[in-house]
């Protein structure tokens, strides 16, 4: 193997682990974008989105291709539900009270899993087609690797669309930059938010699909380090900007990988690695790598 | 007519006697501190699946009941340490059994040890574990062993010159077994030199494919890889998509049914070795043990299981031989095991509280679990 190559497959592990960052870190900041919200249940949504897929593929005829499309959906639906419940009666609240109510629901969703799914873990029923491996001058890729960040992109694609071109993305781009006159205009925040989170769990499901297939061992616990990352992710690219949720996640990604790859004496300190980079992003740059600098609404 | 109501009245009276008598007998509290949650659930419920099992056989010691409490360390050292905790001081066991994890035990073992309350591991094989703990006793092998088993194999089995090693190095257990066997290969080779690599992951990683690129660069001709079940799979299959294809070996936590969903077609002619099996039944409570747990479970039992089992049998029977339920007499008695017959072999405890015992090789065959050898201890 030479050092091309080497290199070549280190670059090709760090791009795969990073989207799947990115694609969680979109729905963080979408949500953060509109309610000043981090909502810390956003991993154990991306949890229930995977373990609500291997359901689906196990327990019914579903075929697996639709599987991957329902149970992201109902994720969402899942996702609206937890707004209803945790933050909209908080709504008017200090913020710091929504955010508390987000770390119960995150603990909550954590429990219901352990109880309902078990402390077992489970393996993700990968379909073949996303598991064969191809060979590409010397790096070896399985097409799993290939397919999350195109599917990555995809997604991201059809999201800038929603939310340049239409009318419900207008009124979200309305509501993030200033909530109180957007409801003024007519914009129906309930739903709006709603939409918000269903989206957001959306990507978290699909995020988690991704994962699964890439890491197929399920446990209630899987989403704490992914949603961890992910936010970190999302504050380092900009918080509330989606490109630079994406920006972020590729860089934490490829950093990730790139620190156990070449200073292998620094394995142990691989998470401690990505909140040492919010660290220094916050004291840096605070309003992210793509962020504008926010001046605070009078 | 009289002295038939006085013996009515005098039999009436034995019975309220022996009844009080029974409810002032306290019940005999066991506890047990096992991962039923974590990455390291799967062995900590089929170690519980053998006690359970032992405590249905036999319930009852010097007349009176025993009672086992089961608390869950999370796969957690400060939980663990929480876990013996409550074990000792809110429910007042007499003896304690656990952990699933060598680095669970230890966490516990600085508590047992103050508390002098006697506690025996049923599957953590680092030396430390009760190494400097009178109060600490274990019914299996250790890694000194386990380490020097897997390196003849490699070097004499599979004929390996050379050896990568990928270490999880928040685990004692892995960090200790690792060691032991790059000591073992590089003595049985002869060649200081071959060890070519020496990786390591945290518990909860998902990702391994920075490690393993390094790996196949250096081009090994077996990889010991000793972790929890649902990394290690992880890591074989991500191995085999890197197009690493040499074979891959392991140590006992790798027997576990997720191992080998997870693992898919990746962990097909892994290699591990363990504490008992199956197939290879060596005492006459082996078949006893195999046939009560086919009944209850409707399945073949484990290794975990086997020691789990072995572990409540043996405080059982100390504290009949003792003629005592106290805490220093249990341990007292434990450190004089010698020769008591187990499902998973005949324990005896030598001056550490260790077990010396003989290790089974175990092979994944199509999807299963397939015995290969016995290997006796020197």
């Amino acid at each position: 193997m030479g050092s091309i190559s080497l290199f070549l497959q280190h670059l090709a592990n760090g791009i795969s682990l990073g989207s799947l960052y990115a694609l969680i870190a979109i729905g963080y900041t979408m949500v953060y974008g509109i309610l000043r919200l981090i909502n810390f249940a956003h991993g154990d949504i991306f949890m229930l989105g995977v373990y609500l897929t291997y359901f689906g593929v196990l327990y019914t005829s579903i075929p697996w291709w639709l599987v991957f499309a329902i149970a992201p959906a109902v994720t969402g639906l899942v996702g609206i539900l937890l707004e209803a419940v945790a933050y909209k009666p908080l709504r008017e609240s200090p913020r710091i009270t929504i955010l508390i109510s987000a770390i119960g629901a995150s603990f909550l969703l954590q429990n219901l899993g352990i109880v309902f799914f078990g402390g077992r873990p489970r393996a993700f029923p990968v379909p073949r087609i996303l598991n064969h491996v191809v060979k590409v001058r010397g790096v070896s890729i399985n097409v799993i690797t290939f397919i999350i960040p195109v599917v990555t992109i995809l997604l991201l694609i059809g999201l800038s669309y929603f939310i340049t071109k239409t009318k419900t993305g207008l009124a979200m781009r309305a509501l993030s930059r200033d909530y109180e006159t957007a409801s003024l205009m007519g914009i129906d925040i309930n739903r709006i938010i709603s939409i918000t989170f269903f989206m957001g769990s959306f990507l978290a499901a699909m995020g988690g699909i991704m994962w699964g297939a890439r890491y197929p061992q399920l446990m209630p616990l899987m989403g704490v380090m992914p949603g961890l990352k992910s936010f970190i992710a999302a504050v380092v690219g900009g918080i509330g900007n989606i490109a630079g949720a994406v920006v972020g996640g590729f860089l934490l990604g490829l950093g990730e990988i790139m620190l156990v790859a070449l200073l292998p004496r620094l394995t142990g300190y691989r998470d401690a690695f990505a909140f040492v980079v919010l660290i220094i992003i916050l004291l840096v740059k605070p309003s992210g790598l793509m962020g504008s600098g926010q001046t605070e609404k009078v | 007519m009289k002295r038939r109501l006085g013996l009515a009245l005098l039999v009436l009276a034995a019975v309220c006697v022996s009844w009080v008598g029974a409810a002032f007998a306290q019940p005999i509290k066991i506890g047990v501190f096992e991962p039923m949650t974590g990455p390291n659930a799967a062995g900590g419920e089929m170690t519980v699946e053998g006690i359970e099992l032992a405590w249905e056989v036999r319930s009852e010691v010097l007349g009176r009941e025993v009672q086992i409490i089961v608390v869950d360390n999370k796969s957690d050292k400060v939980e663990a340490a929480n876990a013996v905790s409550r074990l000792i001081e809110r429910d007042q066991v007499v003896a304690i059994i656990g952990s699933y994890g060598s680095s669970l035990s230890m966490a516990a073992g600085d508590i047992v040890k103050k508390a002098q309350i006697p506690t025996v591991g049923c599957s953590p094989t680092n030396p430390l574990v009760t190494l400097n703990n009178d109060y600490y006793f274990r019914v299996c092998f250790i890694d000194p062993f386990q380490g020097t088993v897997m390196a003849n194999y490699a070097v004499n089995e599979l004929g390996a010159k050379t050896a990568a090693v990928i270490q999880d190095v928040t685990q004692d257990y892995s960090v200790g077994l690792a060691k032991y066997f790059i000591d073992a290969f590089r003595r049985l080779t002869g060649n200081p030199n071959s060890i070519v690599e020496i990786s390591s992951y945290n518990t909860g990683d998902q990702d391994f494919t920075a490690q393993l690129t390094n790996v196949k660069n250096k081009n090994p001709d077996v990889i010991f890889a000793p972790g929890n079940y649902g990394e290690s799979a992880l890591l074989i299959r991500q191995a085999r998509d890197l197009g690493i294809d040499v074979p891959f070996l392991g140590g006992d936590t790798w027997e576990a049914p997720e191992f080998l969903s997870i693992g898919g077609e990746a962990v097909e002619g892994a290699v591990f070795s363990t504490h008992f099996t199956a197939e290879a039944p060596v005492t006459p409570e082996s078949d006893r043990f195999l046939e009560i747990y086919r009944q209850k479970y409707g399945k073949e039992a484990n290794a975990f299981a086997a020691l789990g089992y072995d572990a409540y049998m043996l405080i059982l029977d100390v504290i009949e031989k003792a003629g005592s339920a106290e805490p220093q007499a249990i341990r007292d008695g434990l450190a004089k095991v010698e020769g008591f017959v187990g499902a998973t072999g005949i324990i005896s405890l030598d001056e550490n509280g260790d077990a010396v015992k003989s290790a089974v090789i175990n092979r994944v065959d199509n999807g299963k679990f397939v015995y290969l050898t016995t290997v006796e201890p020197e």
